[in-house]
């Protein structure tokens, strides 16, 4: 058996080496030798007994799963599955400790395994020079380009001052005024972020209503925004000062310069992902992700009615179900939507103001119907909708832009075995492991092409009724988003 | 019960660090705060179970018991017997653990023990600082290549 250590100091503080090395599914960004890296079977990357599959760039492979993890003792346990090298029984410590003398990191990597009589002083080069001292440069390096503000928690109570849009009284897009507001020291478990982009979604435009009973006025509303972290309370282990994040989340409270909020909602960013991106996407994104596989796991082959199609959500769903192989028809309300909505991967479209659709659809399916229909408009398309499914269809109606319902239409599912889904995304993203699964794999789809965005509206987080405005009158595509 | 933690890196080999601290008996050598010590009743200072008993600089009499010495992890813990310090069940442990890149030391200084509720703090201070991180501040002075 061969065993191999190796240990080094990190100028870091060990929260932030943890917040890299407990991520089973970081490596591309700080190893060298690490050329891919995917987490099978889409598990999250901090679940015991997860395999994340190399690619080296050598061109080796090494499927290896995770056998522990302490954020506590700050250890990670890990074995090889099976690698196109020849070494069998290896299973690998990482662990860090604290150096309280300059809050820098002790960082101790060690194996056994076997590996062919003859072979084994290569191997013990390979793995300890190659991948675990390598690995220290590696993550020096990418510190020295993420560095994040240090760690350090100021005396405590300070609050910051910054400008925020207030729903001075339910109403109109002007009963939204520039406030002065303070964003205070994080409480335990919560987050001070310093926004850089702001989501604008219709659920902001339900709850100035008053609608959505989520705020007593006045107060700032917005559910989803990007920036950086500005310092985090006591007990948030997988946040650091200096982070780049985003997040999509109740309480209402983003139209704001600088926000605390609870820390358990908030991921960290791809460095490929910037922060405008990622305010469009994180509410819509995360919406089309447990929309398409979650609410309903869309099929290949599928016929799939989408509204609003070169809406925000609309424009993702378009493009994640047709990537699935399903056949998506969208309604839009003018010509230059339905280019849209086509270019995003519909295979028709059905222009118009009056939520008249169904005969298009029929003729547009053989008078089948959708098997599916993804519904953000409510009471105005109700009847038309159960007339546009198949039999034994799907409607999920997950918003009201046209109103809400005067009553469920429960009583008429029966004519044709359908089902009905009213779906929430915060109910979804209530466990964090489900939320980081649903962003990671926003963030895979976006990485891959499957789902692109095209940012045209912009407005200073100060003229946000504007933004409101044109939100209502149905003049937009795709994505608003407000710069503080 | 609480516990006081201090670590620090030594910029020598953990073998040459470990030659000047293993000796129980040794504490005026390396640190700044001990007079002068002995070992009672003639015993090895590394005999499991002797006691050494030591006076501070500043006048303050210590006995301490060793409890376990193992050259092989490069770690020895011990107990108080009696001292000014007002502390119970007080046991500290010290290790080192080479640091292969730079061969330099990793050292590990830590301690629990049970004491009257408004002096944790103080006494977390003066152990954590006085005691552990100076011993190490001397230790790096010492061994300076
Ligand atoms: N349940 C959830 O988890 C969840 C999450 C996110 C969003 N949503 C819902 O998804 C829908 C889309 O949200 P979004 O933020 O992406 O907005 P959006 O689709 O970009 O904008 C709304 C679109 O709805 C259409 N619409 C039809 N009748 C309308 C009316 N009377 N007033 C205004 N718009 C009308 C318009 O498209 P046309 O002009 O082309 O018809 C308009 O562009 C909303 O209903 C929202 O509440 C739900």
């Amino acid at each position: 058996m061969i065993r191999v250590t190796r240990s080094a100091i990190i100028d870091a503080p060990i929260e932030r080496v943890w917040a890299i090395l407990r991520d089973f599914n970081s490596h591309t960004a700080w190893h060298p030798v690490v050329a891919e890296s995917v987490i099978e079977n889409d598990e999250p990357a901090d679940q015991v007994g997860c395999v994340r599959n190399f690619t080296l760039k050598d061109g080796n492979h090494i499927r290896e799963q995770l056998l522990a993890l302490s954020d506590n003792d700050y250890v990670s346990t890990y074995c090889i599955l099976d690698a196109t090298l020849p070494m069998q029984r290896y299973v690998a410590t990482v662990q860090l400790k604290r150096v309280t003398d300059g809050d820098r990191t002790f960082w101790h990597w060690q194996s056994t395994f076997d590996t062919p009589r003859g072979r084994e002083q290569e191997f013990a080069d390979l793995v300890g020079k190659g991948v675990y001292e390598g690995g220290f440069e590696g993550l020096r390096a990418f510190l020295r380009r993420r560095p994040g503000a240090p760690a350090v928690r100021t005396a405590g109570s300070e609050t910051m001052a910054t400008q925020g849009m207030v729903v001075s009284r339910f109403g109109g897009p002007d009963v939204l005024e520039a406030r002065p507001l303070e964003a205070r020291f994080p409480a335990p478990g919560e987050v001070r972020v310093r926004h850089s982009a702001i989501g604008v979604n219709y659920i902001d435009v339900y709850i100035r209503k008053g609608e959505y009973r989520m705020i007593e006025p006045p107060a700032p509303i917005g559910m989803e925004a990007a920036g950086v972290v500005v310092d985090v309370g006591d007990g948030v282990t997988h946040l650091l000062p200096g982070d780049r994040v985003a997040y999509a989340c109740a309480p209402p409270g983003a139209y704001v310069g600088v926000r605390t909020l609870p820390a358990s909602q908030v991921v960290v960013l791809p460095d490929e992902i910037d922060d405008e991106t990622a305010a469009a996407v994180m509410l819509k994104g995360m919406t089309a992700e447990y929309l398409l596989h979650r609410t309903h796991r869309l099929r290949g082959g599928e016929t799939v009615l989408v509204h609003a199609a070169a809406g925000g959500v609309g424009l993702l769903l378009c493009q994640w179900a047709k990537a699935l192989g399903a056949r998506v028809i969208g309604t839009v309300s003018t010509d230059d939507k339905a280019r849209v909505a086509r270019a995003a991967g519909c295979a028709a479209t059905i222009v118009g103001r009056d939520y008249r659709f169904a005969a298009a659809l029929h003729d547009a399916t053989g008078g089948r119907g959708a098997d599916v229909i993804y519904d953000g408009l409510g009471q105005a398309a109700a009847r038309e909708n159960l007339e546009a499914l198949a039999m034994c269809g799907h409607w999920i109606c997950y918003g009201h832009a046209s109103g809400p319902f005067d009553r469920l239409p429960v009583e008429s599912l029966g004519q044709k075995s359908a089902t009905f889904s009213s779906p929430v995304l915060f109910h979804y993203t209530a466990e964090r492991a489900a939320l980081t699964e649903m962003a990671q794999r926003t963030f895979e789809a976006l990485r891959q092409g499957t789902i692109r965005l095209d940012i045209r509206h912009r407005y200073p987080l100060s003229a946000a009724a504007q933004a409101h405005r044109e939100l209502e009158s149905r003049s937009t595509v795709g994505p608003l988003i407000l710069l503080p | 019960m609480i516990k006081v933690y201090t670590s620090s890196v030594i910029d020598a080999p953990a073998e040459q660090v470990w030659a000047r601290i293993r000796d129980f008996n040794g504490l005026p050598g390396w640190t700044p705060f001990v007079a002068e010590s002995r070992i009672e009743g003639g015993l090895p200072s590394d005999k499991i179970g002797c006691v050494r008993n030591f006076r501070l600089k500043d006048g303050g009499m210590i006995r301490e018991q060793l409890l376990t010495l193992s050259d092989y992890d490069y770690q020895c813990s011990y107990s108080i017997l009696e001292s000014p310090l007002g502390v119970d069940n007080y046991v500290a442990t010290l290790k080192l653990t080479p640091v292969t890149d730079g061969n330099r030391t990793f050292a590990e200084w830590w301690a629990e023990f049970d004491c009257a509720p408004d002096r944790e703090g103080q006494l977390s201070r003066d152990i954590g600082q006085g005691v552990f991180q100076a011993g190490f501040d001397s230790l790096k002075m010492l061994v300076r290549r």
